[in-house]
Parts: C-alpha cells; structure tokens; sequence
C-alpha cells in the first residue's frame, strides 16, 4: 500500500500545475470557478502531501536521505554515452517538506480569497490570474521537494524563480510619486536579477559536479565512494572538488534565500500582495535555499574542516546579524516582517554551516507556520486599514498603499495604531505568530531557536563533527544570540505600534475585522505555530527521529541536541529583554504620533539602518551603474561604431556589386544575348532578304551557277580524278 | 581530216553567226544590236542550209529576220531611252554573268569533246520538204504537235494584242 | 558530211553561252529578249544537228519538227514579251528590268 502511494508522488507538483492550466485557459473568466479549481488543486496536492509525509515517517528508517528515499523513476534522457535519469523521491527530509509546504499553501490559498477583494465591487481585476500564478508556484516548490536529482530541482528552481517575478509585480500598473520608492514592476526585476546571480553560481557548481561525477541523480552523487573521489581530488590547489561545488551550490542558496550579499530583493519584494509575501517569501521559495543545503548536506561535509562551511556559517550568521538590526528601523510593517525572514534564514544557514543539520530543518519548518501566520496577519492589518481610509475618504481602492492626492500608505505602522481592539483576531494570532518568531517558551521558536543556539554553544565548547572549528561556534553563537534580541525588540516595537494604544490615524480608527476566509488561516496557523514546537524538544525529538540518521549513513553522528539550561537560560533572558525594552519605548505610553522615539535616540546610526546599510546604495554605484556604462559602451561599440558600418557596408557593397554586375554581366551577357539573337535575326534575314532582289537576272544568274556546280559533280563522278582533266587541258 | 570546202564554209557561217551573237551582247547601242541579231540569224541560217535542212532555212529567214527581228527593230523604236543620260546598258551582274558564260561553255566543250558521237552516214531522201508537210499533220506522227503549236500562236497573238493595248 | 558533228556542238554551246551572258547581263528588257532568242537558235542548231547526223539514217523526222515547233514558240515568245515590254514602258517610262523590282521583298 505504501508503495501505491508512493508511485504516486509525480500527481504532487502535477496537481496545482494543472489547476494553473485550467485556470488560465479555461475559467480566467469566472472568478469563483477559479478560486475553487486553485483550492481543489492544492487540497489534493497537500491530502497526497500529508499521506506521503506518514508513511515516509512510518518508514523512517528506511528512507532518511541521503541513501533512502523511495524511488519513482520518471524518465530516463539519454547523453552521449551514459542516461540521465529524472525522477522523484520520498525521503524523509522531503516528508517533512511535504508537511509543512501544501499545508500552509493552502492556508494562503483560502486567505486569498479575502485578501483579493473576491465578492466586493472593488475585486482585484486579476482575480483569477493570481490564483493561476500561485497554483503554478505551488507546483514549482512540490516539485523541488520531490525532486530526486539536480535537473528537475533546477527546473522546479527556475518555475519558483518565474513565479516570484510575476507575483511581485502583480500590480505592475502601480506607480509611487516618490521616485525613491520602488515600484512592484522593479521589485520583481530586482528579485529576479538577484537570484539569478546566486543562480547562475549554482548552475556552475551543478555542472562541475556532473563533469566530476557524471551523474546528477541525489542517490549517486551522495554515495560513499563518490563523495570520497570528489573530496581528494583537486580542482586546482588545495581546493577539492567537493568544496567548490558545495560554495557554488550554496551560491544558489545565497540568492534564493536573501542571504548577504544578495539579500537586497526581499524587502522590496513586499511590493507584492501580502499572500505572495507570505507564500513565497516566508514560508516556501526563500526556505528552498535552505533545503538545497539540507539537500546536499553530504557535499558539504564530504572534506573534513572545509572552507565550505565556515563560508556557511559565516554568512548565516552575519545575515541573521545584519537584518535583524534594519528590521529595528523600519516603518513598513511587511518591510520589519522581511527583515525577520532574512534574518531567520541566516538562522537556518547558519545552523547548517555548524553542521546542525536537525536544527536548521526544524527550524525551517517552524519557521514557515509563523511567519506566514505572521505574514497574513498583517496582510489583514493592511487590508483593514485600507478599508479604514476608504471608508473615510471615499476613494475606490486597487491594492495597498496606491497612490493617491496624500499617497496614503496602509501599510505605515506609523498610520496605525489600537488596532487590537478593531481586529480582535487578527491582532491576538498575530501576536501569538510574534511570541513564536521571539522564540518564547512554550511556542515553535523556542524550541527550534533555542536548538540552533544550543548547537552552536556545543561547537564552540566540544568542536564540532565534520571538523568545524570552535571559533565558529563561538561566532554563530554570539551574532545569532544578538539577533535573538534585536528580533524580540523590532517584533515587541511592531505590536505595540500596531496594535497598542490608540489609532494614530483615521483609517485606523474604522477598520474591521477582515473576512472569516482571511481569519480562519490566521487561526489554524496559528494552532500550529503553537504546537509544533512540542514535536522538536530535546527529549522526544520527532525530528532527528525522521532526518536525523543521515549521518550515521555516513559513518558519522549528529549529536543529539541536549537540553542545555544555560543556553535556555540566556536565550530567554534576551528575548524577554528585547520585549521588555520595546515596551518600555513604544507599549507604555503608546505612541500618539507618528514620531519614532528611537530617531532622536539614535541619529545618524538610526539612519544607516533605515537605509538598510546603504546596500542597494552600494551595489548601485558598484555594480549598477558600471553595469549599464558598460552595455551602453557595448552599444555604442557594437551597434554605432561596429554594426552599423557593417550593416551599411554590406548593404552598399551589395549594392555596388549588383550594379557592377549589371554593367559588367547582366547588360553585355544577358542583354548582350537577348539583344544577340535578336540581332543576329535580323542580319541573317537582311542577309537572306538580299536573295529576294525582285530580280529576274538575279534569280537566273543563281539558278545558272547552280547548274554549273550539278554539271561539275556529275563531271566529276563520272570523269573520276583530277587527271582526266589535266590530260584534258594538256590535250 | 582533210580540209575541205565545206569546213571553210562551214567556219565562215559559224564565224558570222558568232560575230552577230557577240555583237548582240556587246553593243551599247540597241538598234545597232539589233541588227547584229539579224546576222546571226543569217549566219545560222547558212549553217542550216550546210545541214541540208534547206527548208528550215527558209522558215528561219522568213520568221526570225523576216518577222522577230523587225518587230524587235519596231519595238525599240518605241521605247527609246538611248538618248537618256543615265543610260546604262549592263547591270551588276556583268561580271558574274561572264564568268558563268565562259565556265558553261568550257564545261559543255569539254563535254562535247570528249564524247564519241555515233553518227550515221546517210543521205537526205529528195521527198524530205513532203516527208516534212507529211509528218506535220499525220495523226501517227506529229500533228498534236502541231496544233498545239498552232493554238499556242492564236493564245500568243490575241494576248500580246491585250497586254500591248492602250487603255 | 564532212565537218564533224562535234564542230555544229560547239558553235551551238558558244552561241548558247552568248545568249547567257546577255540574258543575265544586260538592263535593257528587249536586249535580255535578244539574248534569249540566242539561245534558242542554239538550240535549234544543235537539234539540226543531231537530225542530220544521226535520225537522217532512220528516216524519221523529229528533229526538224521539233525545230520548227522550237521555232514557232520562239516567235509567239517574242511577241507576247514585247508586248510586255511595251506594256511596262506605258506604265513605268522605262525598259530598265532593274527599275522593275516590285517582286522584290
């Protein structure tokens, strides 16, 4: 029985890719035809999802990767001498991604519906398309996860790329007075530039791998021997194959997951709809990084004491440090709520780079439930306040912060403001999804952060296995331990901006609650981002029953993470800290204006984080701007300097040469010939017209001659030789 | 061969009517070919006579000098252009047509010389004029002829009186 | 018969060729008819000739008929071209044959 539904894993990607398919071809029109298909599309794709994830559990020891994973060979693509096998997978780690990944789609997909305006006379125009797009995102990540080799990762891996680019810029009519701000049309350019750096890396470690191995399928590449070859032989230097591949690999990570240096795209990718933000940007896409790590985790620690990981942990952990500290001065709430997810990424990388294998994954799964709780919670802040301000103003709406004769920003916490009285449900999911992001005891964080610091601690006092040093430990330990209190501050300064006090703003003032298909998401995730933590304690740790025995495939062991109480302990303390000082600042005297204290606290440091390190300011000047100088030299170059002479000169040579040619053959020969035969007529007729005198003398003399010449053939024939006439004339 | 009276007179006749043909040709003068025209009928006229064909002689003295050449003689005196200054008397093909004349005649003498020729010694009967009226008109011999030569003359008569009429 | 038939052959194809080369060489229409009745006196001669020499022994007479019938057609000959060539001098002013062209192409 477990083999029939295992056979079954291809329907999981296939299921909402055809629900893109019949939306944009058939019922684009109907808009609650859509939304059911989309809805049946990844209901489906998340009962088969969650049916696979039990038994894969049930057989967790069958089937832990990198070596397990139960087969469903798809096709075979044959390549010169050898095949390239494409098929999907159902390991455990892949389990646990189809747990978490359709669940919370279709949380997303039913808040949806709300959340695009479905039934109110100011209904998104491109009601059904959005559903197409998130459906077709839907199968890209499924189809990663159950990918069982490189290509159909990187193929599911382009489909997400496309995916995030259309949604970000759903609304890519939406133009800003402000020229500094950006619009969706470039967000999703600038995401999808972005990654396609990091993606572009990825490929070129994909393919150095193949030359290496000749195989792309997970099974081969990871098996013992193989992963021996890669890790002795050189690529040049002292550098092995195993680690160049592995950083190249990790690039793609880098990019997907908004990792420094190519984190830049995430915050302005809330340009999008909130549900995208929640869907592809918190819970699923950017997670894809981490789980390629995860994925070929034993390329990573194939070299002992690599440099892959310390790059690894080091960025991770310098991430997680660095968008914690923006988050702090943000006004925009999805922009605080991007920062977070940058942030608890590093997390996730960072972990990885320690080899805490277990903890980066529980993490990750936590990690999607609240955030993207988190992310819909304040997806229906923003609705709310928006129908505050309409209410007021009387304009129609088209989507968040338009603009407007004031360009009214809903989504300015600035503008808000005692909203837990308007929306009472929103408000207490939302901070329950906090509670879990501060990693507070009971909730998910707790137990998945706290599994993280516990681990790095550990590194740094016993050295970790696959030869990372203490240092790093050490290092991860303390930013991540930084960013633990920063995150409890900006989250603790989002809640009480947002939902303490009073209204600073009339929009605030009316908004309601959102709709019950926007509430009851919020309400289910929020159950969940409850609970899960339980299934990661470090007593019964659910997850390294599941995923957790991938080391010993390798001969090695991924320590359990034991309870450490002082870890606990600190980690705690700092969160409390983090809450307790952004009570202190914005929850004790709610704000009645729209003035952030911490301006004036701070100066100029206050405007470095607002203007997120001048980052983008940065790659601008370094890379943009060369960048273009540079095509609009090539341009220049090519097309003025280059192909346009050449154009021009082929065209006038060939201009040249058909005239040439026509002097020089076309009128002589062709001309010549036509006109020749003409000619040629003419004069044998002049020449045969001279016979036709109109003579009668002419015509005798001729007819005299001719009887001459039959007198002498007749003469000849019958006298014979020359002698007979000699003799005759010589008498 | 012995030479005889009669090859004298024989080359004396030819001489005449070859002296008559060549003026015939040569002259510029038309009337004055004309009447070189009658001496070589004369001339030929003699040789018929050498021949023994005397009546032929006769006929030929009575209609070619007697009735051809004089109408020939009248006719030029009709269409005078002598005077005329553009006058030419040979055209283009004089040259062309010489050479014809004298290759034919060498041709034809080549021919006629190298031939045996049987000949028959006979003589001429004394009734030959009456053997000659006879076969004219002798249904088995040429009378056909004859008619024919005698509706041809009628036809030649009434049709040079049509074409030579006035309008 | 003393003078060898071979003589009258010549002197038939002089007179012949003589006649030829007025026909083909001279402008004047009644100067061609000269030459034609040239020719046909050649003619005449030779057939004389052969009768004489060789038919006279048969005892038949073809030769001089034929003559004679050479004769008669000669002359309706004669008259029917000069009348053509009074005929063209009415209409054109001129005996010149080279001036009578219109076959011409």
């Amino acid at each position: 029985m477990t083999e029939f539904f295992f056979n079954l894993t291809w329907l999981i990607p296939l299921f909402p890719l055809a629900a893109f398919a019949l939306i944009v071809l058939w019922t684009n029109r109907n808009r609650l035809l859509s939304t059911w298909v989309a809805w049946i599309g990844i209901g489906l794709a998340w009962i088969l999802g969650w049916t696979l994830f039990f038994l894969s559990g049930r057989e967790a020891h069958s089937l832990t990767p990198p070596g397990g994973g139960h087969p469903v060979p798809l096709f075979s693509i044959p390549t010169g001498t050898t095949l390239l096998r494409l098929g999907f997978q159902v390991d455990t780690l892949t389990g646990l991604m189809l747990f978490m990944v359709p669940f919370v789609c279709l949380m997303i997909f039913i808040y949806s519906k709300g959340y695009m305006n479905y039934g109110r006379e100011d209904v998104d125009p491109r009601y059904s398309r959005f559903f197409a797009y998130i459906s077709l995102f839907a199968c890209g990540m499924l189809g990663l996860v159950v990918s069982d080799n490189f290509v159909t990762l990187l193929i599911f891996w382009e489909v997400m790329g496309l995916c995030s680019y259309l949604l970000i810029g759903f609304w890519f009519d939406k133009s800003y007075k402000d020229p500094k701000r950006i619009t969706p049309k470039q967000a999703g350019l600038k995401a999808f530039l972005t990654t396609r750096i990091g993606d572009a890396l990825m490929l070129a470690g994909m393919l150095l791998l193949y030359s290496q191995t000749g195989t792309l399928t997970f099974r081969e590449i990871f098996r013992e021997e193989t992963l021996h070859t890669l890790a002795t032989s050189y690529a040049w230097g002292q550098v092995p194959w195993a680690t160049l591949c592995a950083i190249l690999i990790f690039g793609g990570a880098v990019g997907k997951s908004a990792q420094f240096p190519l984190h830049v795209w995430l915050p302005d990718a809330m340009e999008g709809p909130t549900p995208v933000s929640a869907l592809i940007h918190a819970a699923t896409m950017v997670s894809a990084g981490v789980y390629l790590v995860a994925r070929t985790f034993p390329l990573f620690v194939a070299v002992e004491g690599g440099t892959q990981l310390a790059v690894v942990a080091f960025i991770g952990a310098f991430t997680a440090f660095l968008a914690s500290t923006i988050a702090v001065a943000q006004n925009d709430i999805k922009r605080v709520l991007a920062y977070s997810t940058i942030s608890q990424l590093g997390y996730m990388i960072a972990a990885l780079g320690l080899g805490a294998y277990v903890a980066a994954v529980f993490h990750l799964i936590t990690h999607a439930f609240f955030k993207a709780l988190l992310f819909l919670g304040s997806g229906s802040v923003i609705h709310g306040v928006e129908h505050g301000h309409h209410h007021t103003h009387h304009h129609p709406s088209e989507g968040e912060g338009h603009g407007d004769e004031r360009e009214f920003d809903a989504n300015d916490m600035m503008n808000m403001g005692g909203l837990l009285r308007r929306m009472p449900t929103t408000g207490w999911t939302f901070i329950i999804g906090a509670l879990a992001l501060t990693g507070i005891f009971p909730w998910a964080g707790f137990w998945s952060k706290d599994e993280i610091l516990a681990d790095a601690w550990r590194v740094f006092t016993h050295g970790g296995e696959f030869g990372v040093s203490m240092g790093w430990g050490f290092f991860v330990w303390l930013l991540l331990t930084a960013a633990a209190l920063l995150t409890a501050f900006y989250t603790g300064r989002q809640i009480f901006l947002t939902f303490a006090g009073r209204p600073r703003t009339e929009a605030a003032a009316h908004a309601p609650e959102s709709v019950p298909s926007m509430t009851w998401p919020l309400v289910i995730l929020a159950a969940f981002a409850t609970v899960l933590g339980l299934f990661g304690t470090p007593w019964a740790n659910r997850f390294y029953a599941l995923i957790g025995h991938q080391a010993e495939v390798m001969g090695r062991e991924i320590a359990h993470g034991e309870f450490n109480p002082t870890v606990a302990g600190i980690s705690t303390l700092v969160a409390l800290s983090g809450w307790l000082i952004a009570w202190l600042i914005y929850g004790r005297k709610p704000l009645l204006v729209p003035v952030d204290p911490l301006e004036k606290a701070l100066g100029p440091l206050y405007r470095w984080l607002k203007n997120k390190w001048y980052f983008d300011e940065l790659y601008m000047a370094l890379i943009i701007r060369p960048a273009i100088a540079l095509a609009r030299a090539c341009y220049t170059f090519d097309d003025k300097i280059v192909i346009d002479p050449i154009v021009d000169a082929v065209g006038r040579f060939g201009r040249w040469l058909s005239e040439w040619l026509k002097k020089a053959v076309d009128n002589p020969v062709v001309d010549g010939a036509v006109n020749g035969v003409g000619q040629v007529t003419a004069w044998l007729g002049e020449f045969m017209r001279a016979t036709q005198t109109g003579q009668v003398q002419n015509y005798l003399l001729v007819a005299a001659v001719t009887v001459l010449l039959l007198l002498a053939m007749f003469l000849i024939r019958t006298w014979g030789t020359w002698s007979v006439w000699l003799a005759f004339l010589t008498g | 061969m012995t030479l005889s009276v009669s090859h004298v007179i024989f080359v004396v006749l030819s001489a005449t009517a070859l002296v008559g043909a060549l003026g015939v040709v040569l002259s510029r003068n038309l009337f004055r070919a004309a009447l070189f025209l009658v001496l070589s009928f004369v001339g030929v006229a003699g040789l018929y006579i050498l021949l023994e064909v005397e009546i032929l002689a006769m006929i030929q003295l009575l209609i070619y000098v007697g009735a051809i050449a004089i109408l020939i003689i009248f006719v030029i005196m009709v269409s005078r252009q002598l005077m005329s200054p553009q006058y030419r008397a040979w055209n283009q093909q004089r040259p062309g047509g010489a050479v014809v004349a004298v290759v034919l005649f060498a041709v034809l003498a080549f021919v006629l010389l190298s031939v045996t020729w049987p000949t028959a010694e006979a003589a001429v009967p004394q009734d030959a004029i009456a053997r000659l009226g006879r076969a004219l008109v002798a249904p088995d011999q040429f009378v056909l002829p004859f008619e024919v030569a005698s509706v041809l003359l009628l036809v030649a008569l009434v049709g040079a009186v049509v074409i030579a009429r006035e309008k | 018969m003393q003078v060898p038939l071979s003589w009258y052959l010549i002197v038939a194809a002089a007179l012949f060729c003589i006649g030829l080369y007025g026909v083909l060489s001279r402008r004047n229409a009644i100067a061609i008819l000269m030459g034609v009745e040239l020719m046909l006196n050649a003619v005449n001669v030779n057939l004389l000739a052969f009768w004489r020499y060789g038919e006279v022994a048969r005892g038949t007479l073809a030769g001089q008929v034929f003559a004679i019938i050479v004769i008669t057609v000669a002359a309706a000959e004669a008259a029917v071209g000069l009348a053509l060539v009074i005929a063209v001098y009415r209409a054109r002013r001129t005996v010149d044959v080279e001036e009578v062209e219109l076959m011409k192409l």
